[in-house]
């Protein structure tokens, strides 16, 4: 290896070696993030609900009052079940990728005076587990005398269900059955941990905070409706079901953003999501693009400066490929300063997005991927004008510049 | 001069295309990629109102107390209670004020035999519209004293006028909300602001409000709040009365202070009034109010999606990437004529007209980067506006101010980044080169 002599050569340029090197310190800061932010959207976007999203229709209605939802929840699930291809119908608070329902504080120490955590309380009747496709990991589900009535907005009951990863963090380490869950001026307990309950609304970084309780459909509990159907007949099943519910409760009016085929829901709710992620690449790109552009000029400038040298070494016994590898070693030397740079200031730029916007800190395993991008970068970049560098003929050596 | 130095920028530049070209796609690409996302950026978070958003406020009361459960900081709610709702308003200490709250009536069909559906609204005080500069189209705003009065009027917006009215004059006329009529007073000329600056503790984007209510009236009609209910403690009564009574947040304020001195004096008095709500025994703790102007109360909303700031912050580091790449291609563009600076030199040219020269350059080459650049942010907002939700996309356009925009930005970064290469050209020494040559 020559190592020595390219050290050697860069100190005569300083300024060109710090300005590449500062490019690529400030584009590995740059890409890191913006890397981490992007891989953070893609995975929220294919958040694991725990349901079968391809299985389910929801049904929102909007202004339901209580007077009227006293019987129409069990009317509307009776005549919903009766829909072919139907074959569950569950009557719920809230569906995942809906508006939120039941948010609230609670307590699991009796003695805290106050509510420190927030979760997201599902309510669903007798077919709310069948319909969704919950599977359950440990302890039992409801009873059958454990569904009651809707009090303000959660049920008069006692027991509730719990996502297995939200009980994990709540009571790390420990069984989760039988633990308390204090809101409002209601106890329940832990009855059974399902391995996965999605929230309404999951972020990067609150997606699984949900319980579920035993409610009865009426009052209180009207608004909601999912549908478990057939494969392949969301669509089919969804319009049947708004033409039977224009049809047959002319009163009532259908939530259009929050009613669809799931999988519908689902990809309204991450459009937003997706377009950030897809501007996030598009810039990652042109910063790659500019830094393969600044690489390849400042790499140019230098062959173009050197051709005397070059020529001299061919002519004292350096290989074309002897030239190559100057350069490409060269360009992975200052590229590796760069990146070295770039790690910290990776991280002080992490820490200036977690102050402002309260994202969590960049995790260091992207740090070695930000790195291998810009080296490979820095390779392809330089190899055009290394190879223009090969090609000088010994005999330069003799010209005069 | 100036000319002369404009030929020789322009010479230059076209004596090495290759590098040149670099350069230009460089800018052009980091302009445009900034642009693109400072765009949407704009798009989400532009100042609805800019001609008198320094002088809304909303004042914020804490409700809650500092022990309160669920709560994270010691801001207190975003909303207010009715009680200090009315309290603020029949005060009267602002130019104008206004209690709103967030309602959903559903409207009977224009036609008979179609749907009832649901419309989205505000219910409001009359000095809301003067307030938020809502333009007519016909009729004008409720009186005061129809405030008073509770009377039974309403405004509309002109896309409701357009299908229950298909556009015509429509003031006079009535509507059934709920099951209760209503007579037009008034017709908005599409008053659609994005974000819906008056109630983003609600709503932000989406469907624009359809109708107002006046908001005493939109009391005695009991009219469901649509928006967001926060209780302190749960309400003595049920029902609608209950939440009249209870200390519950739920109300939307808004104030207009004209001055910086009003502003204070508004300040004094909110914190007098919950000063004398603890000493009458209703609150435990000292007074914890807020009034921020609509730009603060945006940013503190975080209306725009966090998202957003953080691709801008993330495009300003691909500009600051760009600016350094262009250095590092300017300096090895004007080392390179060092044989050129020394024959000017020698032939009397002083150290300043060799910087302004290279300084002319490097605009030159900004502008046609920013040129570029302008391109380039129209592809990207073309692309953006594929992917974006509609009602974002929308938003996000080329326009005058931001294509002049883009263009300054370009001649500005690569003149910034000319700087050092510019300073290195007028470093070099006559004789020197004269010599070598």
């Amino acid at each position: 290896m020559q190592i020595a002599p390219i050290l050697a050569a860069l100190k005569k340029h300083r300024m060109a070696t710090f300005l590449i090197a500062m490019e690529i310190a400030l584009a590995c800061a740059v890409l890191c993030n913006a890397l981490y932010l992007v891989v953070e959207r893609v995975r929220l976007s294919h958040v694991e609900t725990g349901v079968d999203d391809d299985r389910l229709v929801a049904i929102s209605l909007a202004g339901v009052d209580d007077a009227q939802a006293v019987d129409l929840g069990p009317r509307l699930r009776q005549k919903l079940s009766s829909i072919p291809n139907v074959e569950s119908v569950a009557v719920a608070n809230a569906t995942p990728f809906g508006p939120q329902a039941g948010e609230a504080g609670f307590r699991i120490d009796p003695n805290d005076p106050v509510y420190r955590i927030q979760a997201h309380f599902y309510l669903g009747d007798a077919g709310f587990a069948k319909t969704l496709g919950l599977r359950l990991v440990s302890g039992r589900w409801f009873t059958a005398d454990e569904y009651a009535p809707v009090d303000g907005f959660l049920p008069k009951a006692s027991s509730l269900l719990v996502d297995a990863d939200y009980a994990s963090k709540l009571w790390p380490g420990q069984n989760p059955l039988g633990k308390p869950v204090l809101v409002t001026n209601l106890t329940f307990r832990v009855v059974g941990v399902v391995a996965r309950m999605v929230r309404p609304n999951p972020s990067p970084f609150a997606a699984t905070n949900s319980f579920i309780t035993p409610a009865l459909a009426g009052k209180g509990m009207a608004s909601v409706y999912l549908l478990r159907v057939a494969p392949e007949k969301a669509q089919d099943v969804f319009a049947r079901a708004t033409a039977m519910i224009t049809r047959d409760e002319p009163s009532v009016i259908l939530d259009a953003t929050a009613s669809g085929p799931l999988t519908q829901l689902r990809d309204a709710y991450f459009a937003n999501t997706r377009s950030m992620a897809i501007m996030m690449v598009g810039v990652i790109a042109a910063l790659l693009l500019v830094s393969a552009l600044g690489i390849v000029g400042l790499a140019s400038f230098w062959v173009q400066q050197r051709r005397q040298q070059i020529g001299i070494r061919r002519a004292i016994g350096a290989t074309r490929r002897d030239i190559l590898h100057y350069f490409q070693i060269e360009n992975f030397l200052i590229v590796g300063g760069g990146i070295v740079v770039g790690m910290v200031l990776a991280y002080v730029l992490s820490a200036v997005l977690m102050k402002l916007y309260e994202l969590p800190l960049l995790p260091a395993y992207y740090l070695p991927y930000g790195a291998l991008i810009l080296w490979l970068l820095g390779q392809l970049a330089v190899l055009g004008p290394a190879r223009r560098a090969a090609a000088v003929p010994p005999v330069v050596a003799t010209r005069n510049a | 001069m100036f000319g002369y130095y404009l030929d020789l920028a322009l010479r230059s530049l076209r004596r090495n295309p290759a590098l040149t070209g670099l350069m230009v796609l460089a800018i052009a690409f980091g302009v445009g990629a900034s642009m693109t996302t400072y765009s949407v950026f704009r798009a989400v978070s532009g100042d609805p109102i800019p001609w008198k958003s320094s002088r809304l406020f909303v004042p914020q009361i804490d409700l809650f107390g500092p022990t309160a459960a669920a709560k994270t900081s010691n801001e207190p709610q975003d909303l207010v209670s009715y009680k200090d709702a009315l309290a603020i308003t029949r005060a009267h200490r602002a130019h104008f004020q206004s209690a709103m709250y967030n309602i959903a009536p559903s409207i009977d069909p224009a036609s008979p035999g179609s749907r009832p559906r649901e419309v989205m609204g505000h219910a409001v005080q009359w000095e809301f519209f003067p307030m938020v500069d809502a333009p007519f189209v016909y009729g004008h705003a409720w009186s005061a004293d129809e405030d008073a009065a509770h009377a039974k009027v309403a405004v509309i917006s002109s896309r409701l006028n357009d299908r229950q009215f298909k556009g015509e004059d429509s003031t006079g006329r009535e509507i059934i909300l709920d099951g209760k009529p209503y007579r037009i007073v008034g017709v908005l000329d599409h008053f659609t602001p994005e974000p819906l600056f008056y109630d983003v503790a609600n709503r932000n984007f989406g469907e624009p409000d359809d109708v107002f209510l006046p908001f005493a009236t939109a009391i005695d009609a009991q009219s469901t709040n649509t928006g967001n209910y926060n209780c302190a403690r749960s309400p003595l009564e049920e029902g609608f009365s209950g939440t009249l009574t209870a200390e519950c947040a739920w109300i939307a304020v808004m104030v207009q202070l004209d001055s910086t001195a009003d502003a204070t004096a508004y300040r004094q008095w909110l914190d007098g009034y919950t000063d004398g709500q603890r000493q009458a025994g209703r609150f435990s703790w000292a007074s914890n109010n807020r009034l921020r102007n609509l730009p603060a109360w945006l940013d503190f909303k975080q209306v725009a999606p966090p998202d957003t700031k953080v691709s801008l912050l993330v495009a300003l580091g691909l500009l600051v990437v760009c600016m350094v790449n262009t250095i590092g291609l300017m300096l090895a563009k004007f080392m390179r004529r060092s044989g050129e600076i020394g024959v000017r030199r020698a032939l009397g040219a002083s150290r300043l007209q060799i910087a302004v020269q290279f300084t002319v350059e490097a605009a030159v080459l900004g502008f046609t980067g920013g040129l570029l650049g302008v391109a380039m942010t129209w592809i990207g907002m073309t692309a953006m506006r594929a992917v974006l939700p509609e009602d974002i996309a929308a938003l996000a356009r080329m326009d005058g101010s931001l294509l002049s925009l883009t263009l300054c930005m370009a001649v500005l970064a690569t003149v910034v980044a000319g700087l050092y290469p510019t300073l290195r050209a007028t470093w070099v020494r006559p004789a020197l080169q004269l010599k070598s040559n």
